[in-house]
């Protein structure tokens, strides 16, 4: 890996938990990138050439090379700069583990979840917080089972890892769900454990860096929920 | 021991007709892994099968040495790491074609999928436009055997790719002659037929293959019910 030789940069867009995902990845390994803003309005053709198929951020462009889906971004980042911090467990089943709640997190918690609440109104969006609160009770859990129950800090263990990196960008988001939901998570009563693994991410260098401002997003996911609602 | 799997039991939770499982059985034939296969009932699941996969209740589940793991790429990916000592290696070496690789798995299953589903389950307009999808997405393949030249997506040997397209192969197969429309013609995809052709083939993929006349019938069924559903509406 050779200083100077390498080119890394990312296309992404500010308030998406994909794109945050990716960049605090970068972050945690140290390495050096350049990050490109995608504007909602249209697609750069940048864009269009390094992903053709889904026309989405975030891409990852190492020295030309186009890397897509930021789940897959993030295992070839661990990959590619291994350091002295891998993301992924080292055991074969764990690793499998950390992908289901990944795979999970992104598919019900989000569609579900989170979308439950920022797409729909009335007894819909009732439904998604109900299903919210089951999926954090899920995950809490995991945390649990995980953090050998709260003796280490992470979903990873000691580590900061895969599974950590691929939740914490979709909490950035948590407040302007409460706010558009008009409801507040029970975080200490019921979710005391996320609650604190939450804090203790946010006091990381990386996240701390790249989380947007929870009021930006807030102004942001208002106009998404308007626009959502107006087309559908 | 990290990765070391020799020894251990190995089930199987699943029915034989679901493509998803076909990936897992062509996974573990593969690498020549014995294992106990659990058949399944979907309309009464088996309390292991709850137990093992309490979040979606679904198969297929491995289950090794007692520890379940679930979905069936996930499942895929772990035969490989667990049995990295055992040929053939399902992932290229390069992480740049190891993302590649996923890339393409994600995409049978996220985009390729649900379009076939829609040729089956769709009527008229909705079942055209998830034909053209389809077919769209299957062309994608093609361009990639082109573009290679290689006769698996995991170059000479069968890969990741392979098992995740290749593991739909008969229930595609199986879905045109029910809907009677053409998703995959030697005409437009003469690359990936050939594919199909020599994946079909192969010794060890050959066990792990659903019974095509039961899977028909299932099939079969399936669409006549919605489409009896329709009417009611």
């Amino acid at each position: 890996m050779g200083e100077g030789e390498e080119q890394v940069k990312v296309l992404s867009q500010w308030p998406s938990p994909f794109a945050i995902r990716v960049l605090i990845g970068l972050e945690e390994k140290n390495v050096r990138y350049e990050s490109l803003e995608e504007n909602f309005a249209s697609k750069t053709e940048l864009l269009v050439q390094m992903n053709p198929i889904h026309r989405k951020v975030p891409v990852l462009i190492h020295n030309g090379k186009p890397i897509c889906e930021s789940l897959i971004i993030l295992q070839y980042i661990d990959e590619v700069w291994p350091g002295s911090n891998s993301f992924m467990p080292s055991n074969p089943y764990d690793r499998a583990l950390a992908k289901f709640w990944a795979d999970f997190i992104d598919t019900k918690f989000l569609g579900t979840g989170i979308h439950g609440i920022l797409k729909k109104t009335g007894e819909a969006q009732e439904e998604g917080k109900r299903y919210m609160l089951e999926y954090l009770g899920l995950l809490e859990g995991v945390l649990k089972e995980f953090s050998a129950g709260g003796s280490k800090p992470y979903f990873g263990g000691e580590q900061f890892g895969f599974l950590d990196i691929a939740f914490i960008c979709h909490t950035c988001w948590f407040e302007a769900m409460e706010t558009l939901g008009k409801w507040k998570i029970p975080w200490e009563s019921e979710f005391p454990r996320l609650l604190e693994w939450m804090k203790k991410c946010r006091e990381r260098e990386s996240v701390h860096k790249i989380f947007p401002d929870p009021h930006k997003i807030l102004e942001y996911a208002i106009k998404f929920r308007e626009g959502y609602l107006r087309s559908n | 021991m990290e990765g070391c799997a020799e020894e251990g039991q190995v089930m199987l939770l699943g029915v034989d007709y679901s493509p998803f499982v076909v990936r897992v059985r062509i996974a573990l034939a593969l690498k020549g892994i014995d294992y106990d296969f659990i058949q399944e009932n979907l309309q009464s699941k088996s309390e292991l099968l709850q137990k093992s996969n309490p979040v979606h209740k679904k198969i297929p589940v491995l289950i090794h040495n007692g520890k379940p793991v679930c979905e069936s790429m996930i499942i895929v990916q772990y035969i490989e790491e667990a049995w990295d000592n055992k040929a053939p290696n399902l992932m290229p070496k390069d992480p740049y074609d190891r993302a590649i690789a996923h890339f393409w798995a994600a995409f049978i299953d996220d985009k390729l999928i649900p379009s076939i589903l829609g040729t089956c389950r769709g009527q008229g307009e909705e079942q055209q436009k998830a034909v053209e999808e389809s077919v769209a997405n299957l062309l994608l393949f093609e361009e990639v055997l082109e573009s290679t030249g290689k006769t698996y997506f995991g170059g000479d040997e069968i890969g990741l790719v392979d098992i995740a397209l290749g593991g739909l192969l008969v229930t595609i197969q199986t879905a045109m002659k029910v809907t009677d429309i053409v998703l995959i013609e030697t005409q437009k995809m003469p690359l990936l037929c050939a594919w199909a052709d020599q994946f079909c083939k192969d010794d060890k993929v050959k066990e792990a293959l659903p019974d095509r006349a039961k899977l028909f019938e299932i099939m079969s069924a399936r669409r006549a019910k919605d489409r009896n559903e329709e009417v009611d509406r």
